[in-house]
């Protein structure tokens, strides 16, 4: 074989194997990224259903109850306009306190619950997770549209 | 007045820096001996400012001088003193500081141990770690100074976050600096060749034991960084391709493409251009872990806008920093002749092919660590991407990585036979398969578990295989073979056992929560955990909640299990401390969760089979990188 043909070989094969690994990246894109929605959204029917999302917001006070068995537990997340009920089977994060942001990953119910797998707060108590805060933010504007719709109208 | 000398001492070193990156490369070119001798004493001087700065910091923090903002945000008096002192790196101004300082020990060992390189080149690759320093001297001075004062002065301190209250906290940050900033000699010695135009054997040689040598403490920092996650996160995740993470990942994949490269070009004389390439990209990916992690764009894209000094510096800097880089790449390597020729199957193919798909794999860990980033800051939209998309992408191309892995070495350089390795390694090949399967089916059979154990037992029984051919062939005894082929197998059965484990914990792990009262008993993975007490117990800065679990197997006690929840009192910060039985073959694992009644807690208890194999395989990689570094041929004689 010419060395030229050899070097192009070798290019075909760099370039084949790039290929694959684009194929991969785009496939495990597409099946696996996880989009985040607020409790707004979510009740405005923007969220998949049957597919894994992320929702985010503060878990209302004294929301927070307790199955029998102990292990599975249910709460509320507000983005203080509109409420979501979160239920998760296992062990809540050091961090997670109502009242505070929280992050949870799942799928959504028929019945508009959240059923989550996963459940997130970040390593430090004063801060907010940052997606919890965008949808608190987000909430915060729609009360306060909601207001000005309000006045405006005699 | 001590925080003012630290200050102080910053600015004497930056002033050094400015002469260092600029003075002995102007020598260089020009041929002036009496410019390039600048570059060891300026080095030396820097050492002795930064060291003193990062000694004012350190005594800051000791004395709790909480006048100092950046002692008063990471520190309080209540807090132990080693963890004070490691509190020194526990932001992000100081760990800057403690990222300089090893910049400036790696300036001095580079200078300290080539004495009998061309003075040229010396002068040439000090000035180049000079520049480095100028950025990140200024950077501390302009926009992060660890020294800056607070008024009037806190009567205590913030403290430091329970979680880096840990013995990992002092060795962790350190070494994985060390292995950050190590890259950045062979990002020296690279455009220091390319600067004088002599890129060649000699060229590598020189900056091979500097490479593995940061390989090895990268590898040992990212190791015991995921081994204190898995004790300190108490939840026994080992590894979770968290974007902090990541950052380090990609440092590694390119430096380990970037030291089987350096090989190719050492023994053949080519791949140079390509060696070069790849060590701009691995002091690159190196910066960016640094500022990824350090600058709170993490935290929150928009909070890291809101500073717009840091973050403008970081952009330009790292611009000016690869930018510069790869524009001296594109003028000066297309000079750089092709170096010796190689048939389609010889070791040179095997390397290229073990490089392309290193750089494949760090190449997918960067798009899905900065893509989400890149979607909130252009305000497209919030996504996550977590370990399904990781592991759906990163196990397909490492598994023809451990394919190659084992057949590389038994390949010959320029030309080899495909036939003569195949009948070398075809018995090899039956046995793995066939331990794959059996003992895939004797645990519980599956896919990953089949290829994860079929792989790492073909990559060890051929690593071991060509050790006993070396041996047969009269190279004598074991420790007499040359440390770098040592090395390779070091590092190559680590890999190997890294992968039994790995498969074995995500193949056969049990997990299960439950909620118990005192005197119930959990089954899990054929060993019985029983809840005898719950006690409070009092620590330094915290008060804990301690339970006692008795394991047994079939009625003897195994092991006495204390998993704790904590109170850290400062920050009113709960935390998990979960209690690990280790064994060889199996850790036990049990944390505690919420109080759910005067006598019952939720308890999370688990059996990992194999962990301490990912463990025990990180660290025959480290041992394989620092004994090729020690190998002979690097010892430097008159040339």
């Amino acid at each position: 074989m010419k060395s030229r043909h050899k070097r192009l070989l070798l290019i075909f094969a760099g370039l084949a194997i790039l290929g694959v690994a684009a194929a991969l990246v785009f496939s495990a894109f597409q099946k696996n990224l996880v989009f985040f929605f607020t409790p707004s959204q979510i009740l405005a029917g923007q969220a998949p259903q049957g597919h894994s999302f992320r929702i985010g917001g503060m878990v209302v006070k004294n929301s927070l109850m307790r199955q029998p068995d102990g292990v599975t537990v249910s709460f509320i997340v507000t983005d203080l306009a509109q409420n979501i009920r979160v239920n998760y089977r296992g062990i809540l994060p050091d961090l997670f306190k109502e009242g505070k942001g929280v992050v949870a990953e799942g799928r959504l119910d028929s019945d508009k619950t959240f059923i989550a797998d996963q459940v997130l707060a970040k390593h430090d108590e004063n801060y907010m997770p940052p997606d919890a805060a965008y949808a608190l933010k987000q909430g915060q504007a729609a009360n306060l549209n909601k207001y000005v719709v309000k006045t405006v109208k005699p | 007045m001590i925080p003012e000398i630290g200050n102080f001492s910053l600015m004497l070193a930056l002033c050094l820096a400015l002469i260092q990156g600029i003075v002995p490369i102007v020598g260089a070119a020009r041929g002036n001996q009496r410019l390039m001798q600048l570059a060891r004493p300026t080095a030396a001087g820097q050492f002795l400012f930064v060291s003193l700065a990062f000694g004012c910091l350190v005594y800051a923090f000791v004395t709790n001088d909480f006048s100092v903002a950046y002692v008063e945000t990471n520190s309080n008096s209540t807090l132990p003193l080693h963890y004070r002192v490691a509190a020194t790196w526990g932001g992000h101004e100081g760990s800057l500081l403690l990222w300089v300082e090893m910049l400036v020990l790696w300036m001095n060992a580079v200078a300290l141990f080539s004495r009998q390189l061309p003075s040229a080149m010396v002068a040439r690759v000090l000035g180049v770690m000079g520049l480095i320093s100028v950025g990140f001297l200024s950077f501390l001075l302009f926009t992060s100074n660890p020294f800056a004062r607070l008024l009037p002065a806190a009567i205590n301190g913030h403290d430091l976050n329970p979680l880096l209250q840990d013995i990992g906290m002092i060795i962790h940050p350190p070494l994985l600096y060390m292995g950050y900033v190590g890259f950045s000699v062979a990002f020296s010695f690279a455009l220091a060749a390319l600067m004088g135009g002599q890129l060649d054997a000699s060229w590598a040689r020189w900056s091979r034991p500097w490479t593995l040598l940061a390989w090895m403490f990268l590898t040992l920092g990212i190791f015991v960084g995921s081994f204190w996650a898995y004790y300190e996160l108490g939840w026994g995740g080992w590894w979770f391709w968290d974007a902090v993470e990541n950052a380090s990942f990609m440092p590694w994949l390119v430096g380990t493409a970037l030291i089987h490269s350096l090989a190719v070009t050492e023994k053949r004389d080519s791949f140079k251009n390509w060696t070069v390439l790849l060590a701009i990209i691995v002091f690159s990916l190196s910066l960016l872990g640094t500022f990824l992690v350090r600058s709170g764009v993490l935290t929150s894209v928009h909070a890291f806008a809101t500073d717009p000094r840091r973050g403008l510096f970081i952009l330009v800097f790292l611009g000016i920093v690869i930018g510069g880089a790869l524009m001296l790449y594109a003028w000066r390597a297309p000079q750089v002749g092709l170096g010796g020729r190689f048939s389609l199957f010889s070791r040179e193919t095997m390397l290229l092919l073990n490089n392309v798909m290193l750089l494949a794999a760090a190449g997918t860990v960067f798009l899905g660590t900065l893509y989400p980033l890149f979607l909130d800051a252009l305000n497209l939209g919030k996504i996550s991407v977590g370990p399904p998309y990781f592991e759906a992408v990163f196990v397909p191309l490492m598994t023809p990585v451990l394919l190659l892995m084992a057949i590389g070495p038994f390949v010959r350089w320029k030309e080899a036979s495909l036939k003569e390795v195949w009948l070398r390694l075809r018995w090899i090949a039956l046995v793995a398969v066939l331990s794959g399967i059996g003992l895939a089916l004797t645990l519980k059979f599956s896919m990953l578990m089949t290829v994860g154990i079929t792989l790492a037992a073909w990559v060890l029984l051929a690593t071991v295989f060509h050790v006993a051919q070396q041996l047969r062939n009269g190279a004598g005894k074991l420790l007499s073979l040359p440390r770098s082929f040592l090395g390779m197998v070091a590092a190559h059965i680590g890999i190997a056992i890294f992968v039994i484990g790995v498969t074995l914990v995500k193949g056969h792990e049990v997990v299960q929560d439950a909620n118990m009262h005192l005197g119930d008993k959990a089954t899990v993975g054929g060993m019985d955990f029983r809840f005898i007490d719950m006690k409070k117990i009092h620590g330094p800065n915290y008060e804990a909640a301690q339970g006692t679990f008795v394991v047994t197997r079939h009625s003897v006690e195994v092991a006495v299990m204390k998993p704790e929840k904590r109170l850290f009192t400062v920050q009113q910060m709960p935390m998990t401390e979960a209690a690990i039985d280790r064994g060889l073959t199996r850790d036990l694992y049990v944390s505690l969760g919420d109080q759910t009644s005067a006598n019952s807690w939720v308890v999370r208890i688990q059996h990992k089979p194999f962990v301490s194999w990912i463990w025990g395989g990180c660290l025959l990689m480290a041992l394989g990188g620092l004994l090729a570094a020690s190998d002979r041929r690097y010892r430097l004689k008159k040339l």
